[in-house]
């Protein structure tokens, strides 16, 4: 896995590359705990480039959330494909997380 | 759902890979056990979600629970891949443990934001079985946890 982290306006954009999975996702709850340390509030995870995630990963995804709203933050995702979503609907962490098909419509949800 | 060729009706695949007990294995473990599914023509999602996720799952824990991440314990996988079905063996070197000792529903509203939880679930929901057997090995014997998915 890699991931970017971008500015876009006053919203952190973290694209993930790769899995995200037991062996990774450390490093990425640690770059957004950096960026939420940093003071930012708005995170949009974007799953473009994602293959699959196990539920380490989902986890993260949870902590995550859960830290950033504890700080008056939000957390968002974008771009899951069919199979990403079947896993949060199976899971029913669709319900926890505010989903947007495209970046663009996640960005302008903020 | 696509067809296998008619010349990979009736061929079975057989492999056995071992690793250390390190997560960093589990994505290489993975690709080993889904290209031979690919091979075989099995369902796109099945490739891209049931198979990686439940048997990254399986790995984990076997490396992570079972073995403890102990460097002197291996996880062995076996899987057999034909056009009707896979089965993955997930072989660790632990104490013997119980599938439904979990039995925490992870989808329930109370559980819904624990970060821990999810995998064996995830591997039920995704596997068509899950079952767990003693390895019969070594002392001590280790559990042997199976995966079962019919090709769609």
């Amino acid at each position: 896995m890699s991931f970017t982290i971008k500015k876009e306006g006053e919203i952190v954009v973290v694209d993930v590359e790769g899995q995200l999975i037991v062996g990774n996702r450390q490093e990425l709850k640690q770059k957004v705990i950096d960026e939420l340390e940093r003071g930012e509030r708005k995170f949009l995870i974007d799953f473009a480039q994602t293959g699959y995630i196990d539920s380490s990963g989902l986890g993260v995804l949870v902590s995550l959330s859960k830290k950033i709203r504890e700080q008056g933050g939000e957390l968002r995702l974008a771009n899951l494909n069919d199979d990403l979503k079947t896993l949060f609907e199976l899971t029913k962490l669709d319900t926890l997380f505010q989903i947007s098909d495209t970046r663009d419509r996640a960005l302008a949800s903020f | 759902m696509a067809a296998p060729l008619p010349s990979d009706v009736g061929l079975r695949v057989s492999l056995a890979v071992e690793i250390p007990s390190d997560v960093a294995y589990i994505e290489r473990v993975v690709e080993l056990v889904r290209h031979p599914c690919e091979e075989l023509a099995y369902d796109p999602h099945q490739l891209a979600l049931n198979v990686p996720v439940a048997l990254s799952e399986a790995i984990s824990n076997a490396i992570l629970r079972a073995n403890n991440e102990d460097p002197q314990k291996r996880v062995l996988v076996r899987a057999e891949v034909d056009t009707r079905r896979l089965v993955v063996d997930v072989q660790d070197e632990g104490e013997p443990f119980d599938l439904d000792d979990n039995i925490r529903d992870a989808t329930d509203p109370e559980n819904i934001e624990r970060e821990d939880g999810r995998g064996l679930f995830l591997m039920r929901a995704l596997m068509d079985r899950v079952e767990r057997f003693d390895a019969n090995t070594g002392a001590p014997p280790g559990n042997v946890v199976r995966l079962t998915l019919s090709r769609a």
